[in-house]
């Protein structure tokens, strides 16, 4: 059924679709229209689940671990630095290997207090075990926060989907939403569940061999994330990345989140000037999708909006470690800045004389 | 009163933990089982009980048991509850924490209990972050010595229990591991009524207080006896306990120096500390009467 739905009402009805059970969060803007809709759901008797407003960001995700850990299927959302204060619970999560979902509406990190995206704050979360989504719009918000869940209680691991903060958390546009999901979803048996009179411990001391074991085992059903996302069987074909006029491209540009329509704009527009140039869009950052990285053989810019200071734009530096051609980094649209097709054509044109700097503007 | 005889045999705490000697938490666990039995299932955030249930697969304590970070404990608890709701299970969420989860997670104490979820919360406090080495908590006592007060603590001490009554939870007692059978009748309360329940134990600890293991529930006993230490109950409203009752009267106490003198943490002070502690005790009373 075609809705007209924000990015952020659009994760609300994949969560409904989902038959969530669990959901506790904290408002932040720009993710409070999620949690704000799933509550008026459940008002409504709309969606059988229980919603808790907890006190922090630390407790949402707290409470969805426990609930998790439970047996239900749990879903949070939060954003900067609520993300932030929650992070020591996002490891919690991860290593006790529990398929939780959350949505992060990007957004800077303060000071200065700044409510517009950047993506720093998701790439906060690429060392701790999640499997981090990250969405164009609205439609892909929907699809990639149902996958999540088939995807995360398949792998069990968390998994993280990313909207541009208002850029795809505000705006409408129109949503393919299914109508049902048709087993697409089933409740699947957990390896463990906490319950009554079964005396099974988690987390606690152990020896030192244990802790390695367990990331050696996350790494190992993390790189099996790629196969289940082709294979998902979800009414819409997906996988890890998105490619865009790729064919016979001697320049691409590697980026991800909502900006990247306007760069499609953009090589649209040096396209019909025989500029041979395409786009290898991330649609996951986490697995990285080195397979396809690693078989460029062409020019490559990265596009990054987030910044790790001291040596650079991050999704540049994990690309320069896989890839096998030259690859330029460029930070750009820091805390918001408006960077649109016009700007787009000419940083392209500047990458391809070889003009373009490390920064934008 | 629950008679002890008449409570399950079922072991709980299995033999040979890796407590310390005197180990007042393993006397509060050991009730925790005799009460509740395999309903309870534990949150425990970091502390002693982590290194007390046991290393790998020798697990010292027979609940079904999360360990969770420093200042999530209710929370953990929230989601679990709902959880067992949901499912059908006849399961109640223990918290089990100490003074230093209270302090760093207090917002997880303030939110679960004013949205009444479905828990029990036992503080089982031994006033100082013992785990780590002897530091001072929020619940630390007057003037007392730690790792990081070594002249003395100087801040205030703060009453949990009467903090979490103010939020209007649905059951709120203290008790004290030196008068166990008050603290199995108030668990046996607790684990009647629905809601979010909160005892504060007042737990004695051998190394970091400074006395003899063998003396745990002697301590713990002048604690009472001093009135330093007041056991309480509200459920629906507010009774000074059996134990504490005769010290309601401040000439039948045990002189407070002799709790004092009875510990390394106080062989700093001064009569006039002790008087002023005295000030500090006579307060908390008023409170209460
Ligand atoms: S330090 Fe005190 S409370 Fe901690 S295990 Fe030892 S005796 Fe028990």
């Amino acid at each position: 059924m075609r809705k007209i739905l924000t990015g952020n009402y659009a994760v609300a009805e994949a969560v409904k679709l989902a038959d969530v059970e669990f959901i506790a969060a904290y408002p932040i803007t720009p993710q409070t229209t999620i949690v704000e809709r799933l509550a008026e759901m459940v008002e409504r008797g709309e969606l059988n689940a229980e919603f808790v407003r907890v006190e922090s960001e630390h407790s949402a995700l707290a409470a969805v671990y426990g609930a998790s850990a439970g047996g239900l299927r749990a879903f949070t959302a939060t954003s900067s630095h609520g993300l932030l204060y929650m992070y020591e619970m996002c490891w919690w999560v991860a290593n006790s290997r529990l398929p939780v979902v959350m949505a992060v509406v990007t957004r800077t990190i303060g000071p200065p207090w700044n409510i517009h995206t950047e993506h720093t704050d998701i790439l906060t979360l690429r060392d701790t075990g999640w499997i981090i989504a990250m969405s164009e719009n609205a439609q892909e918000a929907l699809d990639l926060t149902l996958l999540g869940f088939k995807i995360a209680e398949q792998v069990n691991l968390p998994f993280a989907i990313g909207l541009d903060g208002f850029q795809v958390s505000h705006t409408a546009e129109v949503v393919d939403v299914p109508e049902s999901l048709d087993g697409f979803l089933p409740k699947r048996e957990r390896f463990f569940v906490i319950e009554p009179g079964n005396p099974i411990t988690v987390g606690g001391l152990t020896e030192n061999e244990c802790s390695m074991t367990i990331r050696k085992e996350m790494a190992k059903d993390m790189e099996r994330v790629g196969e289940l996302v082709r294979n998902s069987g979800y009414v819409r074909d997906y996988d890890l990345v998105e490619e865009y006029r790729m064919e016979d491209a001697e320049y691409v540009v590697i980026s991800m989140g909502a900006w990247c329509g306007d760069m499609k704009d953009a090589i649209d527009i040096l396209r019909e000037k025989g500029v041979q140039i395409g786009m290898l869009r991330l649609r996951f950052v986490r697995p990285f999708p080195k397979e396809f990285v690693e078989k460029l053989d062409c020019k490559v810019l990265v596009v990054d909006r987030n910044y790790s200071v001291g040596l650079g734009g991050i999704i540049a530096t994990e690309v320069k470690s896989i890839a096998n051609c030259d690859v330029h980094g460029i930070v750009a649209g820091l805390g918001g800045v408006d960077v649109g097709v016009d700007d787009f054509v000419s940083m392209f044109r500047k990458f391809v004389r070889g003009e373009l700097k490390g920064w934008w503007p | 009163m629950v008679a002890i005889k008449d409570l399950s045999k079922e072991k709980f705490v299995l033999p040979g933990t890796t407590a310390c000697q005197g180990c007042p938490h393993v006397l509060g666990l050991k009730a925790l089982g005799m009460v509740l039995g395999d309903r309870a299932v534990l949150v425990v955030p970091a502390g002693c009980t982590t290194i007390i249930a046991g290393l790998k697969d020798r697990a010292s304590l027979k609940f079904p048991l999360l360990h969770v970070p420093f200042a999530s404990g209710p929370a953990v608890a929230t989601g679990l509850s709902s959880a067992f709701k949901r499912l059908g299970k006849y399961g109640i969420p223990v918290v089990w924490m100490g003074d230093g989860a209270s302090d760093i997670g207090f917002a997880t104490l303030s939110g679960a209990c004013i949205r009444k979820d479905d828990m029990i919360v036992i503080v089982s406090d031994n006033e100082a972050y013992m785990n780590t080495g002897i530091q001072a908590s929020g619940t630390t006592f007057w003037k007392a010595k730690t790792t990081t007060s070594p002249a003395g603590k100087k801040e205030e001490k703060k009453d949990l229990a009467l903090i979490m009554l103010m939020h209007r939870a649905d059951y709120v007692a203290t008790a004290s591991v030196g008068y166990l059978q008050d603290f199995i009748s108030k668990l046996e309360r607790a684990k009647e009524i629905e809601g979010f329940r909160f005892i504060h134990l007042h737990s004695p600890c051998p190394p970091g207080w400074g006395f003899d293991s063998s003396e745990t529930v002697e301590i713990a006993r002048m604690a009472v006896k001093c009135g330093a230490w007041i056991l309480w109950e509200f459920d629906g409203e507010l009774k000074i306990s059996a134990p504490s009752r005769p010290y309601a009267d401040k000439s039948k106490r045990l002189p407070l120096k002799e709790y004092i003198r009875a510990q390394r943490r106080f062989r700093h002070l001064s009569d006039e500390d002790i008087k002023e502690i005295e000030k500090k005790i006579d307060e908390q009373w008023k409170a209460l009467k």
